[in-house]
């Protein structure tokens, strides 16, 4: 019999799936796909990211500054020249706006970066429990007992007569900063309790990591979720108190503008230039809407639970 | 329960005593005083100002001296308008204010909770939608924003409302909604939210299989524990009233405690600003504490002591 060395190939081999395996994505990955779903949340992104570059390059290309004055052109309505019109005393309404997009946008930006702070106080609040935590919590809630905005009014009081005149913006970052931390404190504490009863941290206890350790690199690493909601939710918030100091005449000193003082500024002259009030009015309405919604949509989509 | 009761007033205490204290030492270690900014006045004129005012005493005895004045409801005299002691102006103007808030929270209840429970029975349909659509425009909506888009059309463009001033129930319409603005739009996100929840529960299923009338089901079962969220939400919507005043009663030019506060600012009338801040704080303080004991009268399933926060 003749064998041909033709029978004695190996067959080739099949590679046969046994399961399906998807990709696997990391907590982050999936969370940012989850908010491409979210058409409400990408449209404020996108509002977001023009509004911030619009801050920050638009007053360069505008042909007018701020505080610049020309009284042959006193209460235009929007034309060409003066896209959003002028003010009464001939300034350029849609280059005040943008300024004051620049002023909202960094108080924005201060009471977010405050948030950081809130964070590792909830942190270390949370974590070392006991009387440290009691006492802690208590301040919290002695500062958590009268609105937010009161003890903004108060430190802006006290310090609009300590700090010289222009110095209305850094007022307004120091007071903001005493209260906006709050929030992110109590989150986090609540987060972190739950946190350190898990087994990854007794894990991480008997490989000998340190209580530092444990804190920074494996308890608040796993809040972040949450962090980052209420870092965007504490945006439009701050955002709106400088609106309601500068409308009470407490913000940014004048000529500077900012969106809540160049609306109280119009209310002068409401009956024949409404449009002295609409821009600014719209600009701080956009805003918060688009923080809004962003905040909501992270929240779900930051949320595991919502995992389908 | 006793005990509950105790340790909650001792920290409203403590609170209290913390914020009189802060807002004391803002309002006294501001250089150069309160009459420094008028035109220089012969040294005998400002001793003797200052005689008056127990400026001239050391910090911690008119700190004291503040204090046992308080104990007795007693805020002391106004810098600015002399002869008046802020218990007068609390006296006439927080009364205006309290009718102007009273209207608002009525408009944020009687539209915001009612909104909310229809949303939730017609969840994703057109009516959901819309209160969905219009919360979300009044939360994001200042109430300066408010107040002067009402002004403007409806007193300057259509006629039909008084501009400002106070005293007609005309006047109030305006300044109430704008104030009522944003915690309409939060009552009815909250309701909606809780109303959806409840829906889900088995009891209300219970409630449907046993054969209960609808309505029943609805109101007993379902309105009566989705309104909890809300009644816990009543503190934060009065100072939520209370701050919005500062704004919407200078818009509308209502003579309210708000306005007058916004004015002593201006003014650096010290010792007003420091009175009506207390007063603002005693008042926050003891409606939060009884938001709290009413607590569980709505919702026997709590029991007074387990929750920790004092907010």
């Amino acid at each position: 019999m003749q064998l041909s060395t033709e029978l004695f190939k190996p067959l080739e081999q099949k590679v046969v799936q046994t399961e399906l395996v998807r990709p696997s994505t990391t907590y982050w990955q999936d969370a940012w796909r989850r908010l491409k779903q979210n058409p409400a949340a990408m449209v404020s992104l996108a509002v977001i990211i023009l509004i911030v570059l619009l801050a920050i390059f638009g007053p360069m290309f505008s042909p007018y500054t701020y505080s610049e004055q020309d009284f042959s052109r006193r209460n235009q309505g929007p034309s060409a020249e003066h896209w959003f019109g002028t003010d009464g005393l001939g300034r350029d309404l849609f280059t005040r706006v943008l300024y004051g997009a620049r002023i909202s946008l960094s108080i924005g930006f201060v009471a977010s970066l405050v948030t950081i702070f809130g964070m590792l106080y909830g942190g270390i609040s949370g974590f070392a429990g006991g009387w440290l935590d009691n006492a802690m919590m208590r301040f919290v809630d002695i500062m958590y007992s009268i609105p937010f905005l009161l003890w903004v009014i108060l430190m802006m009081v006290y310090l609009k007569e300590i700090l010289p005149q222009n110095a209305g913006l850094i007022s307004m970052y120091l007071a903001l900063g005493l209260v906006y931390w709050l929030p992110m404190a109590r989150i986090v504490r609540g987060q972190i309790l739950s946190l350190k009863e898990q087994e990854f941290v007794l894990a991480a206890y008997t490989i000998g990591a340190s209580k530092k350790r444990i804190l920074m690199r494996h308890l608040i690493p796993n809040c972040m979720g949450p962090v980052i909601v209420t870092a965007t939710l504490t945006i439009p918030q701050a955002i709106f108190t400088e609106a309601f100091l500068s409308f009470i005449g407490l913000g940014v000193s004048a000529p500077r503008a900012s969106w809540g003082m160049l609306a109280s500024d119009a209310l002068v002259s409401l009956k024949s230039f409404p449009h002295l009030l609409f821009f600014p009015s719209a600009a701080i309405c956009i805003t918060l809407l688009a923080f809004n919604f962003l905040g909501d949509g992270l929240r779900d989509a930051l949320d595991p639970k919502m995992r389908k | 329960m006793f005990n509950y009761l105790a340790r909650r007033i001792f920290y409203a205490f403590v609170a209290l005593l913390v914020v009189v204290t802060v807002t004391f030492l803002f309002m006294h270690i501001i250089p150069g005083g309160p009459f420094q900014r008028e035109k220089a006045l012969p040294e005998a004129v400002k001793a003797n100002i200052e005689a008056r005012y127990n400026l001239d005493e050391p910090l911690y005895r008119q700190y004291l001296d503040y204090l046992g004045h308080l104990a007795k409801g007693d805020l002391g005299p106004s810098y600015k308008y002399r002869g008046r002691t802020v218990n007068d102006i609390i006296d006439e103007r927080f009364p205006v204010s309290m009718q102007l808030g009273g209207v608002a929270i009525a408009i944020a209840l009687l539209i915001g909770v009612p909104a909310g429970i229809l949303a939730a029975l017609k969840q994703n349909k057109i009516p959901d939608y819309s209160v969905m659509f219009f919360s979300t425009i009044g939360i994001a909506m200042p109430s300066f924003v408010i107040g002067t888009i009402l002004m403007y059309f409806l007193a300057y463009r259509w006629g039909l409302l008084p501009a400002a001033m106070w005293g007609t129930p005309r006047q109030v319409i305006m300044p109430a909604i704008a104030l009522a603005g944003a915690p309409t739009a939060f009552i009815a996100r909250l309701t909606r939210s809780s109303m959806l929840d409840v829906l889900g529960q088995d009891y209300m299923k219970t409630a449907v299989a046993k054969g209960l009338p609808q309505t029943r089901v609805l109101w007993l079962h379902g309105v009566k524990n989705a309104i909890i969220p809300v009644v816990t939400y009543m503190g934060p919507l009065l100072a939520q009233i209370l701050t919005g005043s500062f704004i919407v009663e200078n818009i509308f030019a209502v003579p309210g405690l708000g306005k007058h506060f916004v004015t002593s600012i201006y003014n650096r009338d010290y010792t007003v600003i420091l009175g009506v801040t207390v007063f603002y704080c005693v008042f926050l303080i003891l409606a939060n504490l009884l938001v709290d004991l009413a607590y569980p009268l709505l919702d026997p399933r709590i029991k007074l002591g387990g929750r920790k926060e004092l907010v």
